[in-house]
């Protein structure tokens, strides 16, 4: 930095001014016994939330524990592959590994059974007619190419259903 | 200072690997116990600080959802340190002393097996100098340790002593990795991994994670039949490269033992978080403790070493083994760093 | 607080700015510099270094503490690094803060930082997790949501963000270390700005900068010296933090529990009944330019679904009731670990009345507000030209 006097041997020497280190660690991730068990699931084009005992809310995904209390969650629950978007965005930026043609809607959607959202994509409807409240449902990827990851939903589309109220999904606006 | 007393204790079964369960799930049955388990209500829980590290973890800000094992809800009053959970309980020691806060959860853990710990760790190193050499943990403390073998400060007799010891105190550890017995000549037998160091003289790679639960005054007595009371507490750091350091002695434990009273009364254990055997050696000198201190009876990293996790453990150890009446007064240290950088010293004692 | 009054004598930042040639080391030792010579003391008056940042991916370096204890002077010292999310920065302020009210210390060193230019920050918090659900969108994209929950619930227009981005892009022109200075910047140009995550725009979104922040903070004593030799410091009134989880059932997003109690809990400490009122001076974590209004709302100055309102009739302009970030900031600077700490700095320095151009004449009660992941971290203090 400028408050820093260098020595006479060293003045006029051009300065390092950066050094590339390329560092590369590779990583096993562990999905734990819930993410396991509710990727699985998905494989078989099933999905299944985890209810907590304590406050009765489901989750989806499941992660083995409820949030607020702190509790493991064990209980399944089947849910239906159909929701209502709580809330959403239109994208406009091309993001790395996104194949996506832009303008595309990310939107928080509460799968019938669940009471907390997934975030997932919205297609086939245009991206200014996707509203709160609009019922949608899951598009699978071709069953030869699902596999135990959300990405076999390829994404959600309207199921023609009319709005939900917005009292239905209030807790999750 | 206020009197803050260790209440509660909690670790996993350390292991090499634990593949089948991720962070939450390995820390939720730990909290249940520290809490349930010695009848403390969470509600009573004023300040939780927690320990962990993104680069064990490969992943950023991955302490966010490990939260969710304490179920913070209504709010809570927390924080995280990228240090080890020693110094996490430190934070919290700190907020006690400011009067308010009464009880307060310490938790920590380390999954080393999703990456390379070695390759890992040696991201630690001055980025523009040292860390382009990829120098690993391993290599440094082999460093130090030909240093201290030639400087004639320690001998690898005594290092195998170190190990041939904390195994078999390993041994009685439900939790430890690794424990049983070995002969010290046995163990200088076997081939150099890292010279001068052998395998046994470098801790066993670790996932695990511990909880310790600390209260204030009138509140400890409440929920320990006997607190283990927290008399000095303090932490030094040093310069980064080893060459600015001696490395043959541990002047950041010196400094922070005086600071913490180490000296005041006799020392009935000590749990030394000394990842490598002649590192014992460098911080039970420096520590100054006598001859006949039961050093490590939990068999100490060298037996299991979760990173930013093992240094919290010595002191819920220390804790344990004061509460249970096995000792009135113990030291507990927690190192950071290559070759020892950092230490943190902690006085216990029972009533 | 604690036994001990807590004085802020020295405060440095670094000139931010999307690539900084400094090293890491050279970045926060500029900032720690500055705050050391604000407060007239060198390096041996410091008795412990308290660093935050997060997360260490933007760097590359694993526990950069380590490293930088030489640069910092620490050695010898303790040196504590505290690792929160975005509200690292306030967070650390805090640790700082609890050392000296504890009677630990008596003077303490506190940085914060970011180098976004030393690695890709993009890269780092894209690290994909295989089994998670795919994010789709980055950060805007996940607020950009809860921001039409808001507008919904709210019935706030659409200009309101752009209301918001223009004034603290016009701020920062008033502060010499904003990173962005966007001199002929007007509300047609954020309006026109491209759309990223409808509905932000461009211009209603933060920089990516390096930078640093510094602060010294002594004991009573130590205040009552600086006062003394007649630079005033801000006195600590209160400090708080407040933690919830990031997904549950039912959790509101838009008006987070956890920034709701954070703000009473503050509050309450400072003696403060009506924030708006008595509070003079807001330096806000606003990333994005519609959470002003939203934590006009959460912090307890604007009622439910009028945050918008205070914002369209000008109240958080520098000539409003309640100046809201005179320095421009995050808007317009946003070294990540360091911008939390510079909310807290900014309200320091207003009630010891050295901002600049950007000075509310008079400010006496300042509020500092930092907050982090999917807005469930919250770190604030505030500060006082009067010793509490």
């Amino acid at each position: 930095m400028s408050d820093v006097t260098l020595p006479a041997s060293l003045q006029g020497v051009e300065p390092v001014k950066s050094i590339r280190t390329p560092a590369r660690l590779d990583y096993v991730y562990t999905a734990g016994r819930a993410s396991s068990r509710f990727l699985h699931n998905v494989a078989n084009k099933r999905l299944v939330g985890q209810r907590c005992p304590v406050c009765h809310k489901v989750y989806v995904p499941p992660r083995g524990s409820c949030p607020t209390d702190g509790v493991p969650t064990e209980e399944d629950v089947e849910l239906a592959h159909t929701g209502t978007v709580t809330s959403f965005c239109v994208v406009n930026v091309a993001f790395m590994g996104t194949l996506m043609e832009i303008p595309y809607v990310g939107a928080l959607i509460l799968l019938d059974g669940s009471d907390i959202p997934i975030m997932h994509l919205i297609q086939e409807v245009p991206y200014d007619q996707v509203h709160s409240g609009m019922r949608v449902e899951a598009v699978w990827v071709p069953d030869d190419e699902i596999g135990p990851t959300l990405e076999s939903i390829r994404h959600f589309r309207p199921n023609g259903e009319p709005d939900a109220s917005f009292e239905s999904y209030k807790d999750n606006a | 200072m206020r009197d803050v007393a260790v209440v509660s204790f909690a670790q996993t079964h350390h292991a090499r690997e634990v593949s089948d369960i991720n962070e939450v799930e390995m820390l939720m049955p730990l909290m249940g116990e520290a809490l349930a388990g010695s009848g403390i209500p969470k509600d009573r829980i004023d300040f939780v600080c927690s320990a962990s590290s993104d680069y064990l973890a490969g992943q950023p800000f991955s302490f966010v959802m490990s939260l969710d094992a304490f179920g913070p809800w209504p709010p809570i009053s927390e924080s995280h340190v990228d240090m080890d959970g020693a110094w996490a309980l430190y934070e919290a020691w700190v907020k006690m002393q400011m009067g308010k806060t009464d009880v307060a959860l310490i938790y920590a853990y380390g999954k080393s097996s999703p990456g390379d710990i070695r390759r890992v760790l040696s991201r630690q190193m001055d980025p523009y100098t040292v860390g382009p050499l990829w120098l690993d943990p391993v290599s440094m403390a082999a460093l130090q340790a030909r240093v201290g073998l030639e400087a004639g400060t320690f001998t690898v007799e005594q290092m195998a002593e170190v190990v041939a010891r904390n195994r078999r105190a390993g041994a009685t550890n439900p939790y430890a990795q690794l424990g049983g017995e070995v002969d010290p000549a046995a163990l200088l037998a076997e081939p150099e991994f890292v010279a001068p160091l052998r395998k046994h003289d470098c801790p066993p790679i670790t996932d695990g994670a511990a909880v310790v639960v600390i209260a204030a005054g009138d509140a400890a007595r409440e929920l320990s039949d006997r607190p283990a009371w927290i008399r000095g507490i303090d932490h030094r750091i040093e310069a980064h490269a080893l060459g600015l350091r001696d490395l043959t002695r541990s002047v950041s434990t010196e400094q922070a033992a005086a600071r913490a009273g180490v000296a005041d009364g006799p020392v009935d254990l000590a749990e030394l978080h000394a990842p490598f055997s002649h590192q014992e050696l460098i911080i039970g000198d420096a520590l100054g403790l006598a001859d006949g201190v039961d050093v490590n009876p939990s068999g100490g990293p060298l037996c299991a070493n979760p990173i930013m996790t093992a240094g919290l453990i010595r002191i819920g150890e220390a804790a344990t083994r004061i509460s249970r009446g096995g000792g009135d007064r113990a030291v507990a240290h927690a190192t950071s760093g290559p070759c020892l950088q950092q230490n943190l010293v902690c006085v216990l004692e029972g009533e | 607080m604690g036994k001990e009054r807590v004085a802020i004598v020295g405060i440095g930042q670094t000139k931010h700015q999307s690539t900084n040639d400094g090293s890491i080391a050279g970045v926060v030792r500029t900032a720690a510099r500055r705050a050391l010579g604000d407060a007239g003391m060198t390096w041996s008056d410091i008795d412990a270094v308290v660093i935050g940042k997060a997360p260490d991916f933007f760097e590359g370096v694993m526990m950069p503490e380590l490293y930088l204890a030489d640069a910092l002077g620490a050695v010898g010292k303790p040196m504590f690094r505290v690792h929160t999310a975005g509200s690292v920065g306030g967070s650390t302020a805090i640790v700082a803060s609890d050392l000296i009210a504890s009677g630990i210390h008596e003077r303490v060193l506190t940085v914060a930082f970011e180098k976004q230019s030393e690695s890709e920050a993009m890269w780092a918090l894209s690290v994909s997790m295989p089994f998670q659900p795919p994010m789709h969108a980055g950060a805007g994209g996940y607020f950009a949501p809860h921001i039409r929950s808001y507008m919904a619930r709210s019935g706030a227009p659409d200009h309101i963000g752009i209301l918001v981005a223009l004034k603290d892009r016009l701020n920062a022109l008033k502060n010499p270390y904003a990173h962005l200075h966007e001199e002929g910047i007007t509300f047609d140009s954020v309006k026109d700005s491209m759309m990223l995550w409808d509905p932000i725009r461009y211009s209603e979104t933060c920089p990516s900068s390096d930078g640093a922040c510094a602060m010294v903070l002594t004991n009573e004593a130590g205040g009552d010296a600086a006062a003394a030799a007649g630079r005033a410091p801000a006195w600590v009134k209160g400090t708080a933090l407040r933690s919830e989880p990031t997904m549950f059932a039912g959790r509101d997003q838009v008006n987070p529990q956890g920034g709701q109690d954070c703000a009473a809990d503050v509050f309450a400490q400072a003696g403060i009944t009506d924030p708006l009122r008595e509070i003079d001076v807001v330096e806000m974590y606003v990333p994005f330019s519609w959470f002003e209004p939203m934590w006009l709302e959460n912090l307890g100055f604007a009622p439910i679904g009028e945050g918008w309102r205070y914002v369209e009739d000008g109240v958080t302009q520098m000539t409003g009731e309640l100046p809201v970030n005179c320095s421009g900031g995050v808007l317009s600077s946003n070294p990540i670990g360091a911008s939390g700490m510079l909310r807290f700095a900014e309200a320091a320095m207003q009630v010891r009345g050295q901002a600049g151009e950007h000075q509310i004449d008079g400010a006496r009660t300042a509020l500092g507000h930092a907050y982090g992941g999917g807005s469930q971290f919250f770190a604030m203090w505030v500060v006082g030209a009067d010793k509490p």
